[in-house]
């Protein structure tokens, strides 16, 4: 059960500093403890999926990651530099771009401008333009540019706000529950945006559906009740008997055929 | 800025937007040139303090229509601009320094304020509350400024009565060549004008689109990397500077006194929006010269004996609370609709049509 670590620091090359490292994080608020001395590395170019049930603190950490919360205790170094306590600002400028649990987008701005928005802070004017273009292309939402953001589908906002999070290409990606409220296409192209996104960025994610963690994961990071409560392999992980007793019970960490209907079946099967 | 697009929507946006710019452009210039044609001064004087307003109008149109900054107390800095000038022409003589003091002494005062303000993270209602009471409490205090221990210079404040001796704008450069009410007026317009297509430019700029994206969304301006409250208080800053402008002109049409810091002012510009339409620039102007012609004509029949009731104060608050309830997005709003519903009867059967071969389009 604790050989797990092991297998996260082999992947990177382990010498080299980690782009991102959280030593003791701890996020209180009054008595409850929501984050609890939490010690997470994540290598360049790593990509970490992270579980847990609902309240397990995986949102909360990522807020004390961004700067919209400022931790309690403990340290959040981003290649070396403590972060902890920063504005959401000056850490969204050294390279950090978040995909938030309910999508935080400009309902009243039209989706291309929205991406613009995104782009603009880091390319000034035709780069901005042609940055936008590419991220829309990219995510698959040309088609929808002119729309109201306001008047889309939650998949669609999804998507928005996934454009908005590459456009700036950030070196570290995260990613809260991005396949939330879409469609089996949609989900099928983040899967494979992510694989192209990991060639040259570091991603987190954090998600509830199991098959899509395993179409998409290397090494899991399990929160249980604010602290991390294993890591390791994907297979590894769901196959754990620790971690099927606090979150996944037996339907998804048996094998998905026996458990789930036709059509996740199928969409583990298109892995 | 529309490189790249490919629907139809947005060229034809902006076609729209140029007509209304013209048509903007053509009743500013035809005030301009026809009011002082066939006016009496009266009139003239009348129609320079709407243009004063406008602007005072345009003043809160900018942070609380684009950027989400409802201040209650947009009086604060037209009253400060009006003593501002008052003060300084007094001692001064000559009037053109005045007049620029009148509007960067209010800018630098909302600067100040609004870096509390947004440095501390005040929220939206505690940021109504705050400005409120700070417009209140330059009306309590020029209010006892009566007195020659009040006096800045050779400026008494003249405490209730406020400075009824408010010198008028000389030509620049020529003190004492005092502008004429028909000057004044062209100015008043001229600046509305100026000030109108000013915001109308910044909006389209990089910083306008970014201000109404802070608007819609703060937690996720912030997280794209931008510092939320630099670009809040550099509009609030331009806002005081617009309301310091409007004081100005306002103490050329008038004099200033301290009903300019009171609460029915700051209300008023609240109102001239809400009727309007917040989020545009041209609701607010319209607004608030509909108002003025309202009030003042309310003023002239509750004159007439029998009407002694018909309380302008009254009408503007039923007005008020009928437009919230009914018409939320003001005169513009309701133009809009009545203009799109008249459309979508007119290409009903086209608009059905392309409806189909959109969906059976891929």
């Amino acid at each position: 059960m604790t050989t797990s670590s092991t297998t996260a620091s082999s992947t990177g090359s382990s010498t080299a500093r980690p782009l991102l490292q959280t030593r003791g994080l701890t996020m209180r608020f009054g008595g409850v403890v929501a984050v609890d001395h939490v010690d997470f590395t994540l290598q360049e170019r790593e990509l970490r999926c992270v579980i847990g049930p609902n309240g397990a603190g995986k949102s909360t950490f990522f807020k004390c990651l961004t700067g919209q919360l400022v931790p309690s205790e403990g340290d959040v170094l981003y290649r070396g530099t403590p972060i902890a306590g920063s504005g959401s600002h000056r850490i969204a400028r050294l390279g950090v771009g978040i995909k938030t649990q309910v999508p935080n987008v400009f309902d009243g701005l039209s989706a291309r401008d929205n991406v613009w928005i995104a782009a603009a802070k880091v390319a000034p004017g035709r780069a901005a333009e042609r940055r936008t273009d590419e991220a829309m292309a990219r995510v698959g939402i040309a088609a929808i540019g002119h729309r109201l953001v306001g008047q889309l589908a939650h998949g669609q906002r999804q998507l928005v706000e996934l454009a908005m999070v590459i456009a700036p290409e950030p070196d570290l990606i995260l990613l809260d529950e991005p396949a939330a409220g879409m469609t089996d296409e949609e989900v099928d192209r983040l899967v494979d945006l992510i694989a192209e996104l990991n060639r040259s960025h570091a991603l987190v994610v954090v998600e509830h559906d199991m098959q899509f963690i395993r179409r998409i994961a290397r090494i899991v990071t399990v929160f249980h009740q604010g602290a991390v409560l294993i890591e390791g392999g994907v297979a590894a992980i769901l196959t754990n008997e620790q971690v099927r007793d606090v979150y996944l019970g037996k339907q998804a960490a048996s094998p998905p055929h026996a458990s789930r209907g036709e059509v996740s079946a199928q969409r583990t099967e298109g892995s | 800025m529309k490189a790249g697009r490919v629907k139809a929507g947005p060229v034809k946006a902006g076609r729209m937007a140029l007509a209304g710019n013209l048509a903007v452009l053509a009743a500013g210039l035809a005030a301009l040139f026809g009011l002082p044609a066939f006016a009496e001064t009266y009139l003239i004087i009348n129609s320079t303090i709407f243009a004063a307003f406008a602007i005072l109008a345009l003043s809160l149109a900018l942070i609380w229509g684009y950027a989400g900054i409802l201040c209650f107390g947009q009086a604060a800095f037209f009253g400060l601009g009006g003593y501002t000038y008052a003060v300084a022409a007094i001692n001064m003589g000559e009037t053109t320094l005045p007049a620029l003091m009148a509007v960067l002494l209010p800018a630098l005062f909302a600067g100040l304020l609004g870096y509390f303000m947004f440095w501390g993270r005040i929220s939206d209602v505690y940021l109504g509350v705050i400005t409120l009471t700070v417009s209140l409490i330059f009306y309590r205090f020029v209010n006892q400024t009566a007195g020659e221990q009040w006096n800045i210079g050779d400026a008494p404040l003249g405490g209730f009565n406020g400075i009824p001796s408010t010198p008028i704008l000389n030509w620049p450069g020529r003190a004492g060549d005092q502008l004429a009410p028909e000057d004044i007026f062209a100015l008043s317009v001229g600046l509305l004008l100026a000030v109108y297509f000013g915001c109308k430019l910044l909006l389209a700029t990089r910083f306008g689109r970014i201000l109404v994206a802070i608007r819609e969304n703060e937690t996720r301006a912030e997280l794209l990397g931008y510092d939320v409250r630099l670009y809040k208080l550099a509009i609030f800053m331009l806002g005081g500077a617009m309301a310091g402008l409007s004081g100005l002109l306002f103490a050329n049409s008038v004099f200033v006194s301290p009903t300019m810091f009171s609460l029915p002012v700051s209300g008023q510009i609240i109102i001239w929006i809400i009727i309007g339409g917040l989020g545009t620039l041209i609701g607010p102007v319209i607004g608030c010269i509909l108002m003025q012609v309202l009030t003042n004509w309310l003023g002239t029949v509750s004159q007439i004996k029998g009407f002694g009731w018909v309380d302008p104060n009254l009408v503007l608050g039923v007005l008020l609370v009928i437009f919230v309830l009914l018409v939320p997005r003001g005169l513009t709003g309701l133009a809009a609709g009545v203009w799109s519903w008249l459309k979508g009867l007119a290409n009903r059967a086209p608009a059905e049509r392309s409806a189909t071969r959109e969906q059976t389009d891929p």
